[in-house]
C-alpha cells in the first residue's frame, strides 16, 4: 500500500525495493545516460546554469529505491552514474526522498524548499551545488515522462498507451481505496 | 490574465527563471519582477536570475500577453565600484523594462538623470516608511511607486498612502523579513556576506545542515541557529528565525519560522489606497509560482467581483508551514 506524507507525495511499497534490489545497474546507467542526452540536447540551457559549479558531484537518492544517481556537471556536460552505495567522499552534496517527490521536481509539480520544509526532502553537504541544479532543471521545464518515451523511438506510441492505462487504473484503484477507508472513518 | 483598472490591486509576483517568469503570467500576474544574474539584485542566488537575452526575450513574454516585467536593482552598489549597478540600470532601460526596484540613492540619482523616461520604484530595501522619507524619494528623483517595509499595521499602511503623492506596493504572501530592510547585519555578521550589497541573505556556501538522532540541525557560518525535531517542519537558515539561549530563556528571540499570508487582509489594503500587492518568493519553484498566483488571481477576481474569498490554505507552501498576518495587524510587534 502506498503511503501519503504531509505533503502527499506517495512513497512506493517495499516490495519496490526489494524487486529491484538484486538487479544489475549497467541497463539502468544506459537508459538513464540516454534519458539525460535528450534532455541536455533539448535542454542546453540546463548546464549553462550550472556554469560555476562544474565538478561539484549531487548524489540523488530516492529513499525508497535501494539506488543512487549521481550528477556532475563537466566541460560543458553532465556525467551521470548510478551506483547502489554512495561514498561519502565522492560527492559534494546529497538529495534525499522518495522517489515520486524527486520525479515531480524535476516535472515542476513540487516545490523543492516546500518538500524541505515538510521533512520530504532531506539535503547535506555543499548546498550551493543543490540550489544550483535545483534552480537549474527548474528553469529547464523537463517533461521527465515525455523524455522517457523519446527514448524509445518507434516503442514510444504503444508504451504511452499502455503507461496511461496503468496510470487510469492505478489511480481509480487508489481512489477507490482511499473512498473505502473514508467511508469506514 | 485580467485587465487591470484604477480600482484593481495589481498583482506583483517574482519570478528567479524565465520559466518561473512565463509561468507565474501564465497563473495570473499583472506584473512580474526579477533581476539580472549578478550581485545587483537581492536574491543573488546559485542558478537563479537572468542573462540579458533571457530578459529581453522574458520581457517580449510578458508584453505580448498584457503584462509587466519590473527589474530589480535593489541592492546597494560597492563602495568605489558602481558599474555594474549602473550597467544594470542602462539595460533595463535598453531592454524596455516597465520600470527598475532601486534602493540605493546614488543609484536613483543616476537612474533619474540618464534615463528620464524609465520608471523608478522604490524598493523594500530602502526602508522608506514614512511620508516625509517616501516624500523625499517622489521629489528628488520622482519615484512613481514605493515598495513599504513589512513593519507597518494596516492603519498606518492607509495614513502613509493617503499622504504621499506617488503609489504604494505592499507584501502579501511569503518570506517575512523582521529586520529592518536593507539596515539588516545578521547574515553579513555570520558569514561576510552582506544582503543589502551581495544580495544574498543566509547565502548557500555558508549553510550546512546535519542530522542528528533524527533531529535536524541547521548552521550558518560557524553558528549553530536551529535544531528541528523529526516532527517539526522546517524554516530556513536566517539568524532571524533561529532559536538563541540568553539570559532569560531559550527560544525563537526575534520571530519563528512563519510567512506571511494577507490574503484575509486584500479588501482592508485596497480600502487603504494601496495600489499594488506582492508575493515574495523569486528563489522558489515554478510548482510555489502557479500555486501561489493562481490562489491570489482567484482571491483578486472574488475581491473586484464583490464575490466571496475562495481562501485554500497555502501553508504547505510556506516556511514552517505556519502563515499570518505579520505587522499588518499589529499583534506581531
Amino acid at each position: 500500500m502506498l503511503q501519503r506524507t504531509s505533503q502527499h507525495v506517495l512513497r512506493l511499497p517495499g516490495i519496490v525495493a526489494w524487486v529491484v534490489r538484486p538487479l544489475p545497474l549497467l541497463p539502468l546507467q544506459v537508459a538513464l545516460e540516454r534519458l539525460l542526452a535528450g534532455i541536455l540536447e533539448r535542454h542546453p540551457d540546463l548546464v549553462d546554469r550550472l556554469s560555476g559549479f562544474e565538478r561539484r558531484r549531487v548524489a540523488i537518492c530516492p529513499s525508497d529505491v535501494p539506488v543512487i544517481i549521481v550528477l556532475e556537471p563537466r566541460d560543458g556536460t553532465m556525467i551521470l552514474r548510478v551506483e547502489r552505495i554512495l561514498d561519502g567522499e565522492t560527492v559534494a552534496a546529497r538529495i534525499c526522498g522518495p522517489l515520486f517527490a524527486l520525479i515531480g521536481l524535476v516535472d515542476g509539480d513540487y516545490d523543492g524548499d516546500a518538500l524541505f520544509f515538510s521533512r520530504d526532502l532531506i539535503v547535506e553537504g555543499d548546498i550551493e551545488a543543490v540550489l544550483a541544479l535545483r534552480n537549474a532543471v527548474d528553469n529547464a521545464g523537463v517533461d521527465l515522462f515525455g523524455e522517457a518515451l523519446a527514448t524509445l523511438g518507434p516503442y514510444a506510441m504503444p508504451f504511452s498507451r499502455a503507461a496511461q492505462s496503468i496510470a487510469h487504473l492505478w489511480t481509480a484503484l487508489h481512489t477507490n481505496a482511499r473512498h473505502n477507508r473514508e467511508a469506514a472513518q | 490574465m485580467t485587465a487591470i483598472d484604477a480600482q484593481s490591486l495589481e498583482l506583483v509576483c517574482p519570478a528567479g527563471t524565465p520559466a518561473a517568469l512565463r509561468t507565474a503570467i501564465d497563473a495570473g500576474a499583472d506584473a512580474v519582477y526579477c533581476g539580472f544574474r549578478d550581485e545587483t539584485n537581492a536574491r543573488n542566488f546559485p542558478g537563479l536570475n537572468f542573462s540579458r537575452d533571457e530578459m529581453r526575450a522574458s520581457i517580449d513574454y510578458a508584453h505580448a500577453r498584457g503584462a509587466k516585467v519590473l527589474i530589480a536593482i535593489n541592492t546597494f552598489a560597492r563602495a568605489g565600484d558602481p558599474g555594474p549597478w549602473r550597467h544594470a540600470i542602462d539595460d533595463a532601460s535598453a531592454l524596455a523594462a516597465d520600470a527598475v526596484i532601486l534602493a540605493d540613492i546614488g543609484l536613483l540619482s543616476y537612474a533619474a538623470r540618464t534615463h528620464p523616461g524609465l520608471r523608478l520604484h522604490l524598493s523594500v530595501q530602502a526602508a522608506a516608511a514614512s511620508s516625509a522619507a517616501i516624500t523625499y524619494y517622489e521629489k528628488a528623483f520622482g519615484v512613481k511607486r514605493v515598495v513599504l517595509p513589512r513593519v507597518l499595521s494596516l492603519a498606518e499602511i492607509a495614513l502613509v498612502t493617503r499622504s504621499i503623492s506617488c503609489e504604494t506596493e505592499t507584501f502579501a504572501f511569503g518570506g517575512l523579513c523582521v529586520m529592518t530592510e536593507g539596515r539588516c547585519s545578521l547574515s553579513s555578521y555570520a558569514t561576510g556576506k552582506s544582503p543589502n550589497i551581495n544580495g544574498v541573505c543566509s547565502p548557500a556556501s555558508h549553510v550546512s545542515y546535519r542530522a542528528d538522532s533524527g533531529s535536524l540541525v541547521s548552521r550558518l557560518g560557524d553558528f549553530t541557529i536551529n535544531r528541528f525535531t523529526p516532527d517539526q517542519p522546517v524554516g530556513y537558515p536566517t539568524l532571524c528565525k533561529g532559536r538563541f539561549k540568553t539570559t532569560v530563556g531559550e527560544g525563537y528571540l526575534f520571530e519563528e519560522p512563519v510567512s506571511l499570508d494577507a490574503r484575509p487582509l486584500l479588501p482592508g489594503l485596497k480600502k487603504a489606497g494601496v495600489r499594488a500587492i506582492k508575493i515574495e518568493g523569486r528563489q522558489r519553484s515554478r510548482a510555489y509560482i502557479k500555486a501561489v498566483v493562481s490562489a491570489f488571481r482567484e482571491s483578486l477576481d472574488a475581491l473586484n467581483g464583490g464575490r466571496p474569498d475562495p481562501i485554500d490554505s497555502l501553508a504547505l507552501m510556506t516556511e514552517g508551514q505556519t502563515v499570518t498576518a505579520g505587522a499588518y495587524k499589529k499583534a506581531w510587534r
